[in-house]
C-alpha cells in the first residue's frame, strides 16, 4: 500500500502527466486484485452444501473467484482514474480561485424547496398516479404498497434523526421504540379492544415513557458506551418478547389484530361499511388508500415537528449538544434533560410507527424487530446526511424502494440465472454503502446544514 | 479572608462587597495536590486576574468555581448585589450558570463550530426562551408571545454581535472565523447568559497586539458597562497589568500574593516564585512588566 | 457439587473463546478509541474459513491425524483471517481517523452488515454443521449419579487459550512491536514525532486482534460444531461486554472478563433459565456501562475541559 500515499492525488498536475503515473496505477488495482484472491479463499472459492450424506459437500468456484478479482481491478483502476482527475481539476480551480481572489462557498448538493415540493406532490398524489399508470385502482395496489413501506422508513427515518442527527447521540437499539408501539397497540386492541385511535397516542405514549426510562441512567455515557448500551437494551426487549410468552404470545406473536377503521366507519362489504356509507362500490383498495395517507400524515407530522423543533431553544440545544458538551453545560444548559427529551420525541415518533406497522400488517411478531431493523434505519439517517430532512426522504426511496422494483426486473434474472434474487444482495450493499459514505462524504448526500434563524432575515 | 497586602483604592471599593469569595480551597487528583488551600475574593465590578507559571494550578481553581470539578476541599460563596449567595461546589455543573449566574470561557476555544454565530448567542439564551416558549409547547403551536420573546433575544444578541464587530458575519458557521474572532464571539456568548461572574481562560492566548487590544476594550466594557465582574486567567502580561483591578499569584497550587498590579509588581516573591530561576527570562518578563528601567511606564498609559 | 464443577469447566471453555475475541476489542479500543463493531463478523467469518479448510484437509485429501489436521487449520485460518483485518482496517477506518467522532463506529456498522451477509451470500443461510472430529472425554471424577468429565475438545481449547495468551502477551510487553503499540495507546502524536510508524503499528493491531478472533472462530466450530451467517452477533456483543467488564484498553482485563462472562452465561443456563442466557449477558453490559465504565483493571476517564 506505501504507493497509495506517494501517487496520492496531491501532487500538482504540471509534474505529473497522466501517462507517467499510468503503470503504478496497474500496479495498485493488481495489488487490490491480489488481496481480493486472498479474502476469497476460501469463503467464496469453495461453497459448502449438506449432501446427501450427514456432512457438508464442497464445490470449487474458483471462476467466481476470477470474476470478482477482475472487477475489482476493473473498478480500482477506473476509481483512481476517475478520483485523479478529479482532484486534478479541482486543484486547478483552486488555483485559479486563489489567483482570482474571488471567495465562493464551496457548492454542495443542495436541493432546495423545489425537490422538496416535487416529492411531497409525487407523494400526495402517488395513488392516482399509480391508478393511472397502471390502468386501474387494484392494478396499482404493488406501486401503493411500496409507497407505504418506504414511508414506513421515511417516517422512522425522520423520527431517529431527530436523535442521531440532531442531538447527535448515536441510538442503535431504536427499533425497539418501533416494537414497544407496535406491541402496545396489538395488545390494547386485542385485550382490551381499544380503538385504533386512542391506541395510536398511547402506543406513542408508551414508546416515549420506554425512552425516558432507558436513557434516564444511560444518557451520561459517551457516544460510542451509549450506542452499545441502546443496542443491548434493543436485544433484551425483542429477548423478552420472544420468551415471556404469556404475555406477548412468544415467537409466533400476535395475530388478528383488528384492522384501521375509517374514523369507527370498518372497511367492510356490505351495509355500514366504508363503501356503502360514501355510496361507492366496495374494493378492497380503499382500505390500502387509507392507509398510504395515515402513514403519509404520521411521516409529515414528524417532519414538521423536528422542523419546529429546530427552530426552538431545545432544538438548538440539541444541536449545540452535538457539537460540544461541554460548553453546553457551561451555558446553563441541563445536558441530560436535553438529551431526554430528543430521545423520547425520536422514541414516540417511533412509537406511533409501530403502531401504524401493527395496524397494517395484522399481525406482530418479535423477528420484525431485530438489530438489523434498528441498522437500516441508522443507515437511512445517516446516508441522508444526518440532520437533513429531504436526504432522509431519497435514502429511503433509494435504500427501501430501489431493491424492491429490481427485484421485479426481468433481464437481471437472464444475466445472472434464474435463481437471482436482488433483494440478497441488498444488505449486503447497505454495509458497503455505509462504508463509503464515511469514507467520502461523512456528512451524507445533502451535507449542507441551514441556519435555524438568520440575522439578515430577522432584521428585515 | 486573610489579605496578604492592604488593599488600595478601587480595589479596596470592590473588596468591601466581594462578588466570589473563595474559602480554603483544596483540590486533589489521587495523591497529586493541584490546589492547595487557596483562599481569595473577587471584588464586584472588578477584573480580577489570577495568574502563575504553567501547572500552577489556575484552570484547577477555574474548574472548580464553574462547577466542572467538585473541590476536595473548601468553600466556594457566590454573592449576588441583593446578598444572596450560592455554594457553587454544592450545584450540579450546569445550575452553576443557570442559577448562580457564573459563566466561562475556555482555554481551547469551545463554540458550536457548525451554527452561526448568532445561533451560538441564542443557544446562550437558552434558559428564558426555553421559559418563553413553554418548554417548546407553545413554540411549536408558534404561539405570539413566545415570536415576540424570540423577536427580543435576536436583538440583544445582534447587539452583541455588533460590539464585537460581527455583523456582516452573523450567519456564518462559527468554525469558519478566525481566531481572534472566535475568541470574543466566546466571550459574547458568555456574556448572553447574562452573568454576575464572567471567567475567561487565557482570552488573549493567541491573540496578535492589535486582537489584544481590542480584548482589553471589550473587558472594560464589560466591567464599566455591564457592572459584570471578570476573573481571569491569563500568561499575557501587558493585557494583566493593564486591565487588572487586582491580581491573584498562585505557585505549585498554592497563594503567594495577592494585591494590586502595582504591588504584584514590586513583590520579589512574586518575580522570584513566578518567574522562576532562569535569568533570561526574569530579565524578559521584568522589561514586560515594567520594573527595570522606567518604572511603571506601561501601566498608567 | 460435582454438576457445579462440571459447569465450571464449561464455563472456563466459553470464556476462553469469549476471552479471546474481547482481546481484539480491547486493543483496537486501546490503541484507536474505537468499538470495532464488526469485530464479532470477522469471528464468525473465520469460523468459516476453519470450517472448509477442515473439509478440504479431511474430506478431499483424507488426512487422519486429527492434531496435524488441527494446527494446519490453525495457521491458515490466523492468515486468512489476518487479511481480512487488514483489508477492513485499511479500506473502512483508517480513512476517517480524523473524522467526526462517530464516523467509525458507524462504518463498523456498515462492515459488520457486510460480512454477515457476504457470508450468506457465498455460503447459504443454513446452519453448517462439521462432524465432530474428537468425542474422547477424561472422567475427572465419578460417583453413582454424576460424571465429572473434561472433553479433550475442551481441554484443547483451554490449553490453546493459555498458549497464544503467553505468546501474545510476551509479544505485547517484550518486543518492539509490543512497545510501539503501547506508545501509540498512550499518545499518537508523540509516537510518530518519534519516528514510529503508526498506520502500520494500528493496521498490526488489527491484524493481531483478527488473528486472535480466528483462533476463538476455529475454537467456537469444535466446540458447537456448527456455524451459521448470523453467529457473529451475539458471541461479538458478549465478548464486548466482556472486555467493557475487564477494563476496555487492559488485556487482561479482556481474559478476565471474558471468563466471568462465560461463567455467568453458563451458570445462568445451569440453575436459571437457559431461555434468558443472552438477556443475562447485556443486563450485566448495560449495568457495568452505567456503575463502573472502567472495568475491573481499567484506568477511569478523567474528563477534560
Amino acid at each position: 500500500m506505501a504507493n497509495t500515499s506517494t501517487l496520492g492525488p496531491i501532487a500538482p498536475a504540471m509534474t505529473r502527466p497522466t501517462g507517467t503515473a499510468f503503470p503504478a496505477l496497474l500496479k495498485d488495482a493488481a495489488l487490490f486484485a491480489l488481496v481480493t484472491l486472498g479474502l476469497s479463499i476460501p469463503v467464496v472459492a469453495y461453497r459448502t452444501d449438506l449432501g446427501q450424506g450427514t456432512g457438508l459437500e464442497l464445490t470449487a468456484r474458483w471462476g467466481l473467484v476470477a470474476s470478482l478479482c477482475l472487477a475489482v481491478f476493473v473498478l480500482r483502476l477506473a476509481q483512481r482514474l476517475i478520483l485523479g482527475e478529479v482532484s486534478r481539476r479541482r486543484d486547478a480551480r483552486i488555483r485559479a480561485r486563489a489567483d482570482a481572489s474571488a471567495v465562493a462557498a464551496p457548492k454542495a448538493l443542495r436541493p432546495g424547496r423545489a425537490l422538496g415540493s416535487l416529492t411531497l406532490a409525487v407523494a400526495l398524489t402517488l395513488p392516482a398516479l399509480a391508478a393511472l399508470g397502471s390502468g386501474g385502482l387494484s392494478e396499482g395496489r404493488y406501486w401503493i404498497d411500496l409507497g407505504i413501506l418506504i414511508l414506513t422508513y421515511v417516517m422512522l427515518g425522520w423520527g431517529l434523526n431527530i436523535v442521531v442527527g440532531l442531538a447527535g447521540l448515536l441510538d442503535l437499539g431504536y427499533v425497539a421504540f418501533y416494537a414497544v408501539g407496535a406491541y402496545s397497540y396489538a395488545l390494547l386492541s386485542t385485550v382490551f379492544g381499544l380503538s385504533f385511535w386512542i391506541c395510536l397516542p398511547l402506543a406513542g405514549l408508551f414508546a416515549a415513557a420506554f425512552g425516558i426510562l432507558l436513557g434516564f441512567p444511560v444518557l451520561r455515557l459517551r457516544g460510542d458506551y451509549l450506542a452499545i448500551v441502546t443496542l443491548a437494551f434493543g436485544e433484551i426487549i425483542r429477548l423478552v418478547l420472544i420468551n415471556w410468552v404469556d404475555f406477548s404470545g412468544g415467537s409466533a406473536g400476535i395475530s388478528s389484530i383488528p384492522r384501521a377503521s375509517f374514523f369507527g366507519i370498518p372497511f367492510t362489504k356490505g351495509e355500514g361499511g366504508f363503501a356503502d356509507l360514501f355510496g361507492l362500490s366496495f374494493s378492497p383498495m380503499h382500505r390500502v388508500i387509507f392507509l398510504y395517507y395515515l402513514i403519509l400524515v404520521l411521516a409529515l407530522i414528524t417532519n414538521v415537528v423536528t422542523l419546529r423543533m429546530r427552530r426552538l431553544p431545545l432544538g438548538r440545544a440539541w444541536e449545540a449538544l452535538r457539537e460540544d458538551e461541554i460548553a453546553c453545560r457551561s451555558l446553563g444548559i441541563d445536558t441530560t434533560i436535553t438529551k431526554l427529551t430528543a430521545f423520547a420525541l425520536g422514541a414516540m415518533f417511533a412509537g406511533f410507527a409501530g403502531s401504524f406497522f401493527a395496524v397494517r400488517q395484522g399481525f406482530v411478531s418479535p423477528e420484525s424487530f431485530n438489530f438489523l431493523e434498528s441498522a437500516i434505519i441508522l443507515a437511512i439517517v445517516v446516508l441522508g446526511g444526518m440532520g437533513s430532512q429531504i436526504g432522509v426522504v431519497i435514502a429511503a426511496i433509494v435504500m427501501v424502494g430501489a431493491p424492491e422494483l429490481l427485484r421485479n426486473l426481468g433481464f437481471l434474472k437472464a444475466v445472472f440465472g434464474q435463481g437471482f434474487d436482488p433483494s440478497e444482495y441488498r444488505l449486503l450493499l447497505f454495509g458497503l454503502a455505509m462504508v463509503a459514505m464515511m469514507v467520502w462524504r461523512p456528512r451524507g448526500l445533502i451535507s449542507e446544514r441551514h441556519p435555524s434563524v438568520r440575522l439578515s432575515e430577522a432584521k428585515r | 479572608m486573610s489579605l496578604a497586602l492592604p488593599p488600595d483604592a478601587p480595589a479596596a471599593a470592590g473588596l468591601a462587597d466581594p462578588v466570589l469569595i473563595v474559602d480554603h480551597l483544596t483540590m486533589r487528583f489521587g495523591g497529586l495536590t493541584a490546589v492547595g488551600d487557596v483562599s481569595f475574593q473577587v471584588g464586584r465590578g472588578n477584573i480580577t486576574a489570577l495568574i502563575g507559571p504553567n501547572g500552577a494550578g489556575k484552570t484547577t481553581v477555574f474548574n472548580c468555581i464553574t462547577g466542572f470539578y467538585k473541590p476536595t476541599e473548601g468553600m466556594i460563596r457566590l454573592r449576588r448585589a441583593d446578598g444572596e449567595t450560592h455554594l457553587l461546589e454544592r450545584l450540579p455543573g450546569h445550575d452553576v450558570n443557570r442559577v448562580a449566574r457564573v459563566a466561562r470561557t475556555f482555554q481551547n476555544i469551545r463554540l458550536f463550530p457548525q451554527m452561526t454565530v448568532l445561533e451560538n448567542l441564542l443557544v446562550a439564551m437558552h434558559k428564558p426562551l426555553m421559559r418563553a416558549s413553554g418548554f417548546s409547547l407553545a413554540g411549536i403551536l408558534g404561539l405570539p408571545h413566545y415570536r415576540r420573546e424570540e423577536e427580543a433575544a435576536i436583538a440583544r444578541a445582534a447587539a452583541w454581535i455588533a460590539r464585537i464587530g460581527l455583523t456582516h458575519r452573523a450567519d456564518e458557521p462559527a468554525g469558519d472565523l478566525p481566531y481572534g474572532d472566535q475568541r470574543r464571539l466566546e466571550i459574547a456568548r458568555a456574556m448572553c447568559t447574562d452573568p454576575v461572574l464572567l471567567c475567561l481562560d487565557e482570552p488573549a492566548a493567541g491573540l496578535n497586539p492589535r486582537e489584544s487590544a481590542d480584548l482589553n476594550t471589550l473587558l472594560r466594557l464589560i466591567r464599566d458597562e455591564f457592572g459584570t465582574s471578570v476573573l481571569l486567567i491569563e500568561h499575557d502580561m501587558s493585557v494583566v497589568m493593564q486591565i487588572s483591578d487586582r491580581i491573584v499569584v498562585l505557585d505549585y497550587g498554592r497563594k503567594i500574593a495577592d494585591g494590586t498590579p502595582d504591588q504584584i509588581r514590586a513583590d520579589t516573591r512574586v518575580i522570584a516564585a513566578y518567574l522562576g530561576v532562569d535569568d533570561e527570562e526574569v530579565a524578559a518578563v521584568e522589561a514586560e512588566v515594567g520594573l527595570t528601567g522606567t518604572e511603571a511606564s506601561g501601566v498608567s498609559a | 457439587m460435582e454438576f457445579f464443577a462440571q459447569q465450571f469447566i464449561n464455563g472456563l471453555t466459553l470464556g476462553s473463546i469469549y476471552g479471546l475475541i474481547a482481546l481484539g476489542y480491547t486493543m483496537v479500543f486501546g490503541i484507536i478509541g474505537m468499538v470495532n463493531f464488526a469485530h464479532g463478523d470477522v469471528f464468525m467469518l473465520s469460523s468459516f474459513i476453519a470450517l472448509i479448510f477442515f473439509l478440504i484437509l479431511t474430506s478431499w485429501l483424507g488426512l487422519t491425524s486429527v492434531a496435524l489436521v488441527f494446527l494446519i487449520v490453525l495457521v491458515v485460518a490466523m492468515l486468512l483471517t489476518a487479511l481480512w483485518g487488514w483489508a477492513i482496517e485499511r479500506v473502512a477506518y483508517r480513512a476517517l481517523r480524523g473524522s467526526f467522532r462517530l464516523a467509525p463506529l458507524i462504518s463498523a456498522i456498515g462492515v459488520s452488515i457486510f460480512l454477515s451477509n457476504f457470508v450468506q451470500v457465498v455460503q447459504g443461510a443454513r446452519n453448517k454443521p462439521l462432524p465432530p472430529l474428537v468425542r474422547d472425554v477424561i472422567v475427572l471424577y465419578q460417583n453413582e449419579q454424576y460424571t465429572v468429565t473434561l472433553s479433550y475438545k475442551q481441554a484443547n481449547i483451554m490449553a490453546t487459550t493459555a498458549a497464544l495468551l503467553a505468546g501474545f502477551w510476551y509479544l505485547v510487553q517484550r518486543t518492539p512491536f509490543g512497545r510501539a503499540q503501547r506508545a501509540c495507546e498512550q499518545d499518537r502524536r508523540m509516537a510518530a514525532l518519534l519516528g514510529i510508524n503508526v498506520d502500520r503499528t494500528i493496521s498490526l493491531t488489527f491484524v493481531l486482534g483478527a488473528a486472535l478472533a480466528a483462533v476463538a472462530g476455529l475454537l467456537y466450530l469444535l466446540y458447537y460444531g456448527v456455524v451459521s451467517f448470523s453467529d457473529g452477533f451475539v458471541p461479538g456483543v458478549k465478548a464486548f461486554t466482556a472486555a467493557v467488564l475487564g477494563g476496555i484498553g487492559s488485556l487482561p482485563g479482556a481474559v478476565l472478563g471474558g471468563l466471568i462472562i462465560g461463567l455467568i452465561e453458563t451458570f445462568w443456563s445451569a440453575y436459571f433459565s437457559i431461555e434468558y442466557k443472552d438477556v443475562a449477558a447485556f443486563l450485566i453490559l448495560i449495568v457495568v456501562l452505567i456503575f463502573k465504565p472502567s472495568g475491573i483493571l481499567g484506568r477511569p476517564e478523567v474528563e477534560k475541559v
